[in-house]
């Protein structure tokens, strides 16, 4: 017999863990629907994001202040990485894309270790969302109900950005264009570099506004990059909305198996993302032909 | 024979350690390897501590410096035993340690067994490793869970009574699994306890909401969270942001370094944990203050018990090699099998002949409220100190089969 209260309870689980799968994995597939690099360097970037973040609530004691730390800088990290690395591997073969990304990231775990040790570290959430509140269901934390409309409110700024902006239509016309684009006179890879800041900035941001749930580790990245794998293979590589929807599916189906056996809730994420792969290889809202 | 004698020709002798430097229990394992190093300069420096644990050292052992060497295993199986074959073959070590997960402590026992190589356990809770999956060439100084099970349950029991409901946390490898059926089964039986739900979680997990939204639901007053490492400390502190914390009695039935420091003491105060080492000892014990005094002033801070594990297994294996002076290993594990008293920071036990367990001591601490802390490392006091031979199991009773001498 199903147990009501565990179901819906579980069903908004699902729901807060998809709404962060799917922030993180809207940067990665920005960067790799956009400029067509596969960024294993991301999960680094949400970690690196936390310990600005931590930083910053540190000598501030504002977690506002934190939040914006932790964001601001891994974009100013990815900038510099486009301008210095990345963008020498735009035209060499995605396995290169790979290697250069995942030592990226490698790096950035390992000075994040030599500097802070592995002894994790934890930023409070802010005072209004501290404690627990009762849904009737369920008693949840409240920063974690807080999250969910943090992180819609950011999806929805990317969204805005993406979509209904002269930048985002430059972006957008960038992907499928990039020449014609060029052609008309805009700089196509001032571009391409915000773009991949902007990617970078929402893996930073959601490693911040995290923290509070999931303290800071250097190797807090290593898991999450896995899922936002997944969760991009789910949706659709490249497409923004995909990586909501994929999100918020992989977040159900992670909490739902859990209500039957823990044990196999990533076992079970795998399988649908195999059957995704089986039935509709380019994901549920990939785009046909995009390469 | 393995490395011998190409191993113990030269003026030094080799030692290979494989501990988690990352991972979720690389914080532990940084401690751990801290523990080895003293071990070993005070091995070859005739240290006052290191000459009561092994009289016969001589600035090394059989005339040979000991030579330390360690590498990350992130507590995965496969890395460790890639990390001791490279040692084997560039360095020709004479014995290996570490582990820090008891995955890695099997998979490490096999290997040696395989290889003829003396292994000595780090951390590994598990039953298993001097258990179903002992060998000829693996010891283990440390507490695992069946002997922790049998020292905190009568302390839970006299505490909390009979007929409690608890909830399990249970990391998804050999020392979770063994070490949750042992608690369990002695609270089962000997207090009427029920365990209302066992949450299985893989080593490393970060968020555990679904597993506590499962706790949430299902009644319980006790959550026995058997995770460890930082998998402890994340499940805990979300715990209490789920406000399943302070609702119900938190129990650590396998006592995490670090843990208090990490999770915050609000977290860690009143709970019952068992272990192999708290430093308050060295009130009680003369040994236990020169390692925690030595040990500080290299380090800057107090040993937790990695640190304590790793050296005393480096302190038993000089002890080992210099009284059988021999470093042909079967001879080493002869000595090893005399069963004879060996010293510890905490007094004189026995390893056994049969499953090469040390029968030593369990330590009960409880978690200190901020107000009583000392200083800042005062996290928990010690309630009881319980004999390794009250709570051990029989050697057979596990399974255990020690494998060929050559």
């Amino acid at each position: 017999m199903i147990n009501w209260a565990n179901f819906i309870s579980q069903c908004f689980n699902g729901l807060v863990l998809g709404a962060l799968l799917a922030l993180i994995s809207s940067g990665l597939t920005i960067i790799y629907g956009t400029l067509g690099v596969l960024n294993l360097a991301h999960g680094a970037m949400f970690m690196l994001g936390g310990y600005a973040g931590w930083m910053a609530y540190t000598y501030t004691g504002s977690f506002i202040v934190a939040v914006v730390a932790g964001a601001l800088f891994v974009m100013v990290v990815g900038l510099i990485t486009e301008q210095l690395i990345i963008r020498h591997f735009y035209s060499r073969p995605p396995e290169d894309q790979l290697l250069v990304t995942f030592g990226l990231g490698i790096v950035f775990v390992e000075a994040v270790r030599f500097f802070f040790g592995s002894l994790s570290k934890t930023v409070p959430p802010p005072a209004p969302l501290t404690g627990i509140t009762q849904l009737g269901f369920m008693v949840y934390p409240t920063y974690r109900i807080g999250l969910l409309a943090i992180i819609a409110v950011a999806l929805f700024v990317l969204y805005w950005v993406l979509y209904r902006t002269r930048i985002g239509m430059i972006v957008r016309a960038g992907i499928e264009d990039s020449v014609m684009v060029d052609s008309l006179g805009i700089n196509v890879y001032r571009i391409f570099m915000l773009v991949f800041g902007i990617g970078a900035m929402a893996a930073g941001f959601a490693g911040i506004v995290n923290a509070p749930v999931v303290s800071v580790a250097p190797d807090v990245g290593d898991a999450i990059l896995v899922q936002t794998f997944v969760v991009v293979v789910i949706g659709g590589v490249g497409s923004f909305p995909g990586a909501i929807l994929g999100g918020l599916i992989a977040g159900e189906i992670i909490s739902l198996t859990s209500m039957v056996n823990p044990a196999y809730s990533y076992v079970m994420l795998f399988v649908a993302m195999t059957l995704v792969l089986v039935l509709r290889p380019r994901g549920l809202l990939g785009s046909v032909g995009r390469e | 024979m393995g490395t011998w004698p190409a191993g113990s020709q030269g003026n030094t002798v080799y030692i290979g350690a494989a501990v988690p430097l990352t991972g979720a229990y690389a914080v532990q394992g940084e401690d751990e390897r801290k523990g080895m190093e003293l071990a070993i300069e005070h091995i070859n420096s005739n240290h006052e501590l290191m000459k009561k644990l092994a009289p016969k050292i001589n600035n090394g052992v059989l005339g040979k410096k000991v030579g330390f060497l360690s590498a990350d295993s992130a507590a995965k199986p496969n890395q460790a035993l890639q990390v001791e074959q490279t040692f084997i073959n560039q360095n020709k070590i004479v014995a290996m340690i570490g582990s820090t997960s008891s995955a890695v402590a099997v998979a490490l026992n096999k290997f040696a067994q395989r290889e003829k190589i003396l292994y000595m356990a780090g951390i590994s809770g598990s039953n298993d490793t001097t258990g179903k999956d002992c060998v000829r060439y693996g010891f283990r100084q440390g507490v695992y869970g069946e002997m922790c099970a049998n020292a905190i349950g009568p302390i839970l029991v006299k505490q909390f009574g009979k007929n409690r409901k608890a909830a399990f946390m249970t990391p998804d490898y050999t020392y979770g699994h063994t070490t949750t059926e042992s608690v369990r089964e002695f609270l089962v039986k000997q207090a009427g306890w029920t365990m209302v739900t066992n949450q299985v979680s893989p080593l490393g997990t970060q968020d555990f909401s679904q597993y506590l939204t499962n706790i949430a639901n299902a009644g319980a007053d006790f959550l026995i969270n058997v995770n460890w490492g930082r998998d402890a400390v994340l499940s805990s502190q979300q715990a209490k942001q789920f406000g399943l914390l302070p609702k119900m009695t938190l129990v650590l039935p396998y006592q995490i370094p670090f843990f208090a420091r990490e999770a915050g003491v609000d977290i860690s105060e009143g709970v019952f944990a068992a272990t192999d080492f708290w430093w308050t000892l060295e009130d009680k014990y003369p040994l236990a203050k020169q390692f925690v005094e030595s040990f500080q002033k290299k380090y800057g801070y107090r040993p937790e018990w990695g640190a304590e594990n790793g050296y005393m297994s480096f302190a038993h294996w000089a002890r080992m090699v210099t009284e059988a002076g021999s470093f042909y290993p079967p001879d080493v594990i002869k000595q090893w099998e005399k069963g004879e008293p060996v010293p510890h920071l905490l007094g004189d036990f026995h390893y056994r002949p049969q499953d090469h367990q040390y029968v030593r001591p369990v330590i009960i601490v409880r978690g200190k409220a901020k107000k009583d802390m000392k200083n800042p490392e005062d996290f928990w006091e010690v309630v009881e100190v319980v004999p390794g031979d009250k709570v051990i199991q029989p050697p057979d009773a596990f399974g255990c089969k020690l494998g060929d001498y050559t």
